[in-house]
């Protein structure tokens, strides 16, 4: 029961940074209909963009994921602006190929920049607690809870703000939010840097746990995936359930099928799900 | 001058070059086993080239099914000591059975989904070859895979000999990509690749025909597999990666996605690239990614595909605006 209770807490913290990686990613996909296969590499570049600042400067943890927010959200918006803005009325093939590209040249910079070792990021909350025989780092608890709030604040903002509300207009309908002035450019470049926010917060989030290197953001944008397209294409609610669901699976496979194996859960479990509905579980239809 | 540098003579003077190639560098393994590689990877291509270029349907588990064909003559060859031939043959109809399956399931699903699916497929194949220790070999990959056994009085010991082996796949494959094109099944790809609605319209059974050419597509890549692991002798799990994919994708995009000759010329293009930038291996992305990206906004068609357009430009004879593939039925009207 005890090792029950440990997985499930467990698979609730994978599924928090799954969760927040595919919402990100939902989000772009809903409004501007680009797969971005680069979110990996904003989240790979959120990851070291914490270590780095709370290495060199030292200041607090949270103050250097804010940091990395910050870069991350810009660089986002950098994306957006100059490779999927000018691709937007090519065939859906090209934005694929320039997300590819850009893959390929985050990692090589990463790579460079900040070498090939797996680093460790060490943080205030690397104490254990233990509560009802589950023991946990309250790293693991902070996770979750951020998660939470930030998908609250996030689903407050979409729903009650003008900006917010924008955004979740044109996903609805394009060219519906055109005819009442919605300024695509600004929604388009605002999504983006939500997206890049949260892919920084998730790997800021992640890393005390999993490490810092070059290849952190692979398997993560992959299971990104699986959880969008379960969830549904450009859906929020949709997005959590999956995480969620994908996160728990894959801690109970870990302890109870095979631990070498538990990646290919997360893939096997899409691939079932796309063979009997072609366009995920909960597909509205694409907008 | 135009006369002279019509298509017949280019393709001539190549394939004369080709054969010449190795009399020319005859005591430099290095050289032509560079040569070799960069064959056998157009092979694959021009596969992709195929499915994504001329149907329209961008799959990323081509290296998956490279590493199908790599991985079935490499089990057969040593654990099976099966003849080369047959496991060649073996290998590339696995391949094709497991990319009808594949293709079964996978090409129910549109687009990005498509492109994702595929990915991930691709990137599960990998994850099998890496874990299962029992068949695969796990991370240690396979070693000591021989060489081609000989066919009568031909040996393929030397590196010339494999060479000219791989030259012989390569223009095969080359010649059967360009029948396919050329004909109506190569049209009705073209169709559909354009608009899938108008197709189905037009009477196209899309579904059989992206089966096909999705089918034949992963053919190619279970060849240039086979002969990969031939060559190399040795194989591990990474030729399944996802940057395999990504590398035969920015061969061709860059050479021209949706020509004919765009695939060998990125490939020759970029290995070589690749070879003279060895010393900055692991930041050589660092400028390819950009170029990937401003090939794909700037020069959608690559290479190839830019210098017909430049080409038609001279010759006052533009190419419809809206059609943003290089279409290749203006430029065999020209022959003429």
């Amino acid at each position: 029961m005890e090792l029950f209770l440990q997985q499930v807490f467990n698979g609730l913290t994978l599924g928090s940074v799954y969760t927040l990686v595919a919402i990100g990613l939902t989000l772009v996909f809903g409004i501007l209909h680009i797969p971005n296969f680069a979110h990996g590499a904003l989240y790979l570049i959120g990851g070291y963009v914490t270590l780095v600042v709370m290495q060199s400067t030292g200041v607090h943890y949270f103050i250097a994921i804010l940091a990395s927010i910050l870069v991350v959200a810009a660089l986002g918006v950098l994306m957006e602006r100059l490779v999927f803005n000018p691709l937007r009325n090519s065939p859906p093939i090209h934005d694929k190929i320039a997300a590819i590209g850009l893959v390929l040249f985050f990692e090589a910079l990463v790579q460079l920049i900040w070498g090939t070792e797996y680093q460790r990021m060490i943080t205030p909350f690397d104490n254990n607690i233990s509560i009802a025989g589950v023991s946990m780092t309250s790293q693991r608890i902070l996770v979750i809870v951020v998660a939470v709030v930030t998908v609250f604040l996030l689903t407050l903002f979409l729903k009650k703000t003008m900006i917010g509300a924008s955004i979740m207009a044109m996903a609805q309908n394009r060219e519906g939010a055109f005819l009442v002035g919605i300024n695509a450019n600004a929604v388009a470049m605002m999504t983006f840097a939500i997206s890049g926010a949260l892919a920084a917060l998730a790997a800021s989030l992640a890393s005390p746990i999993n490490l810092v290197f070059p290849a952190m953001g692979h398997l993560v944008i992959l299971k990104a995936f699986v959880v969008v397209i379960i969830g549904g294409m450009g859906s929020i609610p949709g997005a959590i359930v999956a995480g969620l669901l994908l996160g728990m699976t894959e801690s109970m496979g870990a302890t109870y099928i095979s631990n070498d194996y538990k990646d290919m859960i997360a893939f096997l479990l899409l691939i079932v799900i796309m063979t009997v509905r072609p366009k995920g579980l909960f597909a509205k239809g694409v907008y | 001058m135009g006369k002279i540098l019509n298509q017949r003579t280019v393709i001539a003077v190549l394939v004369i070059f080709a054969l010449v190639f190795p009399l020319i560098y005859a005591d430099n393994r290095y050289v032509l086993h560079v040569m070799t590689i960069g064959f056998i990877f157009a092979i694959s291509v021009y596969g992709m080239n195929l499915i994504a270029g001329f149907t329209g349907q961008l799959s990323l588990a081509h290296a998956g099914f490279f590493a199908i064909g790599a991985y079935t003559l490499g089990i057969l060859t040593t654990r099976n000591e099966m003849n080369f031939w047959l496991a060649l043959l073996l290998a590339v109809l696995l391949t094709s059975a497991a990319g009808l399956v594949l293709g079964l399931i996978a090409l129910r699903t549109k687009e990005h989904f498509f492109a994702i699916y595929t990915l991930i497929v691709g990137y599960l194949i990998y994850l099998l070859i890496d874990k299962w220790d029992g068949l695969t070999g796990g991370v240690r990959g396979l070693i000591g895979i021989p060489i081609p056994d000989p066919i009568g009085p031909l040996t393929f010991e030397s590196a010339t000999s494999m060479y000219y082996l791989v030259l012989a796949f390569l223009l095969l494959s080359i010649f059967i990509s360009v029948r396919i094109v050329r004909s109506l099944t190569g049209r009705t790809y073209i169709a559909i690749r354009n608009s899938e609605e108008l197709a189905q319209t037009l009477g196209i059974n899309t579904r059989i025909n992206k089966l096909v050419s999705f089918v034949i597509s992963v053919a190619y890549a279970g060849l240039a597999g086979a002969l990969y692991a031939s060559l190399t002798r040795f194989i591990g799990p990474d030729v399944a990666s996802t940057n395999m994919v990504f590398n035969f994708l920015m061969y061709l995009i860059v050479g021209g996605i949706g020509t004919l000759s765009g695939p060998l010329v990125g490939t020759m293009l970029f290995i070589w690239l690749e070879q003279f930038l060895r010393s900055y291996q692991e930041y050589h992305l660092l400028i390819f990614g950009p170029i990937l990206v401003l090939m794909v906004i700037f020069f959608p068609t690559g290479i190839v595909g830019g210098f017909y357009k430049i080409k038609a430009k001279l010759q006052h004879k533009k190419l419809p605006k809206e059609s943003k593939y290089f279409n290749p039925v203006p430029e065999k009207s020209t022959e003429k």
